[in-house]
């Protein structure tokens, strides 16, 4: 047998999910429905309220029908706009969120895909500060963007967001909280500055990016070649630009970054080395590798192998 | 309107479409107002407005409070001159209207807009103080579009749409409304007295009153608006005994005619030859006399009867007012008229001598012949040069004489005053009666439209043997006035006759404008009470109302709930086939897990199922194909599939 209270929180946690204080987070897709939207008069509302009772007073008073007339429809439209209010949420599904790449102190760009059978107008989403406000066209999803500030690597859960509207007349606000149980990975942040990765330093010449010395060839120019390469003086005996090819730049030693190469150090400030160190190499389009404790990643290049080699050292406990 | 400190928030700024729209709903308040205030403040707010607007389109920002606040105090100071106060209903609205005109200089946060919109609304309702007919209660009503368009458009993200059509966007809303909104005014309980001082609304109103002067009706007579709207119980009477009464005048002082009003005597004597039975629903007048048709035989209730039959209500008529009664047309009234009542003679001394001459050598020429007299009389008006004009020339000290021998032109007034001093001097006893004469008879409505120009004054005269007899010596000089009606008898000399047509239009119109009166203006306390009187409730008291408000709003919300719940389902019957297949199978345990694809679902199911493996499969195969390999599913197979869905029996897993 149970206390009251905790039958009562119970029964709340159950039929009030969004109000109470215990939130749990759900799964997505989040459908919003009629006991999770919550609805209250704004301060605009209650203003107007307070001027109809003036109307209906004044109208009464002056035994002035027309007046009395004009007050009742203002008055129930604006209690019909709370029903508006109400519907402009109901229905509406949250299906993901997407999660763009941060470092941790820097903001990670979210994107929430919204969906709903019907069009809707101002709509808003709030995240912390953050607000961000959409409408829906029909049966196309609604993207939206919002920012939310990191401030340690790893996995971060989302926190609550809340949905509300206030259309169409302003004197309604209707809302739900939502509490998704997705997480997002925030990659750590890189050091400032730092030695170079030591396997690469007895190659030390090739560390500078270079192209070849040798001008290989002139060919056409195409959008995107950068200016400085445009060869000017053979252009100019030409129809067209000449853009100077050089030779590829030789073939760059792959950076074999290890965790155990950072001996002395705490774990935070080898994760930090580690990923100015993939910075770089991402940067200079080197090829690398990563070696962490229990977790080895084989050479590679490109943004997807950054960004594995990035969560994991975000994953690092 | 003073200047608030800054904000630490930054204050969002208005867009440029709902600074339009509210600029739009003050415009229009404006216009809906523009009848009652002052000429030189509507054009000055107008201009204002209007460049306001213009300073917003070069550049946004709140206008400094150096230009705002003298505005605001050479408003106050207008309104102060010219009305002589700041309260009571119209310079209370003048200064409404000047203070939300100047809303706008400074209107640029979001705040302000709502404020702004509020007042609009509140601006809306003064017009309807000054004017409750139906036309202009429904161009107010459409004021509401383009405030509720305003709260609209401050709205984040929305649709784009064009001017016209943001301002017709709320009409829906305000359509949904309309059914609680009447229900609303039905029952919401009406006050059978007014909380704070009744507004004093008889300024300047013209009306009949219970003096008369040659030449006072004047502004009545160029009144279109309606006195009172008359039905009858069987078939009216012809145009010329359309004559009610209001005033019975005996005193006579030289300059006009006035009635004395004793109460607690008993009325003349009458007796009735025939009678006719009608309604009168008269329109405010805010004075005590109820008009009636020719001379009344009983008095409504509220009201009581004087001693020469005229009709005083208890209380001022404020609110239209409806009452039946029941006239004698064919009578004789007062046929033994006692020889005291001298007041049927007098004359003030010094007055008008040649008339008094003229009444005496009309006694001498025809002895005791008294209807003679009153044909002489009526001759003299018919063949004596006399014009009938609305614009007559003014009179002198011996009114009567100048008017009988000099100017000989004049209306109603002139006419029955010359008349009943002529007959007095002659020693006839005679007395002016002023009321309405005549009136527009609406077929589609059976009923008769009385203008308040219609007024009229006429005279009566006793003779022995018939009492006091009717006569209009108008009708000798203009018969048209009493055959045809005051406006026609006016001519051209009405600014409001134009023709036939568009009169006939108005006269027709008017059914609108009785019916609104019957059903809204006149629904006070009185009628609300005995609204349920067809369901058997004799009263209805404000606690049934109350209870009925109650009851029926929350029926109305019902239907609103009902509305906003309703939630149409997904129309993707292959979606709905597999949740089926999905739940048959969530019997036996299978259910499906939160982001497992149906491939992996079904083929997990096949599984588990080992018996139905086959049937399984087919159905997966089946549902991806349909899926996947169309961008539309054919009917048929997506049919098919459902059928197949609905014959699938999952059977029991063998442990």
């Amino acid at each position: 047998m149970r206390g009251l209270p905790q039958r009562l929180q119970g029964w709340a946690e159950q039929r009030l999910p969004a109000l109470t204080r215990y939130r749990r987070p759900e799964d997505l897709p989040i459908e919003l429905h009629r006991h999770r939207i919550y609805i209250v008069p704004t301060g605009f509302g209650l203003g107007f309220s307070a001027l109809l009772l003036v109307m209906l007073v004044g109208a009464l008073n002056y035994n002035n029908n027309s007046a009395l007339l004009l007050t009742c429809l203002l008055g129930a439209a604006s209690a019909a706009s709370m029903l508006v209010a109400f519907r402009s949420l109901d229905g509406l599904r949250l299906e993901q969120v997407r999660a763009g790449h941060a470092t941790a102190g820097g903001s990670i760009e979210l994107t929430f895909t919204l969906q709903s059978g019907r069009p809707r107008s101002a709509i808003r989403l709030d995240l912390g500060n953050a607000s961000a406000s959409f409408a829906l066209e029909g049966h196309d999803a609604a993207l939206v963007k919002l920012a939310l500030p990191t401030e340690v690597r790893g996995w971060q859960a989302l926190p609550r967001l809340r949905l509300w509207s206030s259309w169409p007349l302003g004197m309604f606000r209707a809302w739900s909280w939502l509490h998704p149980t997705q997480s997002v990975l925030v990659w750590p942040r890189p050091e400032m500055a730092g030695p170079a990765p030591s396997a690469a330093a007895d190659d030390a010449r090739h560390m500078r990016l270079h192209r070849g010395e040798e001008l290989a060839a002139l060919r056409a120019y195409q959008a995107g070649d950068p200016q400085r390469h445009v060869a000017w003086k053979a252009s100019a005996r030409h129809d067209n630009l000449l853009v100077k090819d050089f030779e590829q730049p030789q073939n760059q030693p792959q950076w074999q970054l290890d965790w155990r190469q950072l001996r002395g150090m705490d774990n935070e400030a080898r994760i930090a080395r580690l990923a100015r160190w993939l910075n770089e190499a991402q940067q200079h389009r080197r090829s690398f590798s990563l070696w962490l404790p229990g977790n080895e990643i084989g050479s590679g290049s490109g943004a997807l192998h950054y960004a594995r080699c990035m969560d994991a050292l975000a994953c690092l406990p | 309107m003073s200047q608030r400190p800054a904000r630490p928030v930054p204050v969002a700024a208005v867009g440029q479409r709902s600074f339009d729209l509210l600029g739009l709903g003050m415009a229009f308040v404006l216009a809906v107002n523009a009848a009652h205030l002052p000429w030189w403040l509507s054009l000055a707010l107008a201009f204002a407005l209007g460049w306001r607007w213009w300073q917003r389109r070069q550049r946004a920002g709140r206008v400094p409070g150096w230009i705002k606040l003298p505005l605001l105090a050479l408003l106050t100071l207008a309104v102060i001159v010219h009305y002589g106060n700041l309260f009571g209903r119209a310079p209370g609205t003048a200064l409404a209207i000047g203070l939300l005109i100047l809303k706008l200089l400074e209107t640029e946060s979001h705040r302000d807009v709502r404020v702004g919109v509020g007042f609009t609304c509140f601006t809306l309702m003064t017009a309807l103080l000054f004017d409750q007919g139906m036309v202009s209660t429904v161009v107010v009503a459409l004021g509401l579009l383009p405030a509720l368009a305003t709260l609209r458009a401050l709205e984040p993200a929305q649709a784009p749409a064009s001017v016209p059509r943001s301002l017709l966007s709320p009409l829906a809303l305000l359509v949904a409304a309309l059914p609680l909104a009447l229900l609303a005014f039905l029952l919401v309980p009406r006050l059978s007295s007014p909380l704070w001082g009744a507004p004093s609304r008889d300024q300047a109103r013209s009306g009949l009153s219970d003096r008369m002067s040659p030449g006072g009706f004047t502004e009545l007579l160029t009144d279109d608006h309606p006195a009172m709207r008359v039905s009858f119980d069987g078939a009216p009477p012809p145009p010329d005994q359309r004559y009610f009464r209001a005033y019975v005048m005996a005193r006579y002082d030289g300059v006009g005619w006035s009635y004395r009003d004793v109460a607690n005597l008993p009325p003349a004597a009458l007796d009735v030859a025939q009678a006719v039975k009608y309604r009168i629903t008269l329109l405010p007048t805010h004075r005590h006399v109820l008009p009636t048709l020719d001379v009344p035989i009983d008095a409504p209730a509220g009201a009581s009867m004087r001693r020469d039959r005229v009709v005083m209500a208890a209380r001022p008529v404020d609110d239209a007012l409806t009452y039946t009664l029941s006239s004698a047309t064919q009578y004789q009234l007062e046929p033994g008229l006692d020889e005291h009542q001298r007041r049927w003679l007098q004359l003030p001394a010094g007055f008008n001598p040649r008339t008094l001459a003229l009444g005496q050598s009309w006694r001498q020429r025809y002895g005791n012949d008294d209807a003679a007299i009153v044909r002489a009389a009526l001759a003299l008006f018919h063949d004596g040069g006399f014009r009938y004009t609305l614009a007559p020339a003014p009179l002198g000290r011996d009114a009567m004489d100048d008017f009988l021998f000099d100017t000989r032109e004049g209306f109603c007034e002139h006419y029955s005053s010359a008349f009943t001093v002529l007959m007095r001097a002659a020693g006839i006893r005679a007395r002016v009666v002023t009321g309405y004469q005549g009136g527009y008879w609406n077929k589609l409505g059976d009923y008769l439209l009385v203008r308040n120009s219609d007024a009229h004054a006429w005279s009566e005269v006793w003779l022995a043997g018939r009492g006091w007899v009717r006569v209009d010596p108008t009708a000798a000089v203009r018969p048209e006035r009493v055959s045809l009606g005051a406006a026609v008898a006016a001519g051209d000399q009405l600014d409001w006759y134009h023709g036939d047509w568009l009169q006939g239009f108005r006269n027709r119109w008017d059914i609108v404008n009785r019916w609104w009166d019957q059903a809204v203006t006149g629904f006070d306390a009185l009628r609300q009470r005995s609204l349920l009187t067809p369901f058997g409730i004799r009263d209805t008291d404000t606690t049934t109302l109350g209870v009925l408000l109650a009851i029926g709003t929350t029926l109305f919300i019902a239907i609103g709930l009902a509305w906003a719940l309703l939630r149409r389902q997904s129309r993707d019957p292959l979606r709905e086939a597999l949740r089926e297949l999905e739940r048959k199978l969530a019997h036996q345990r299978i259910a499906r897990r939160v982001g497992e694809g149906p491939q992996h679902y079904l083929s997990r199911a096949a599984r588990t199922l080992p018996s139905q493996r086959e049937e399984l499969m087919k159905l997966t195969k089946c549902y991806l194909d349909l899926r996947y390999a169309h961008d539309e599913p054919p009917t048929e197979s997506v049919h098919a599939f459902r059928r197949a869905v609905r014959d699938f029996r999952a059977k029991n897993v063998v442990q």
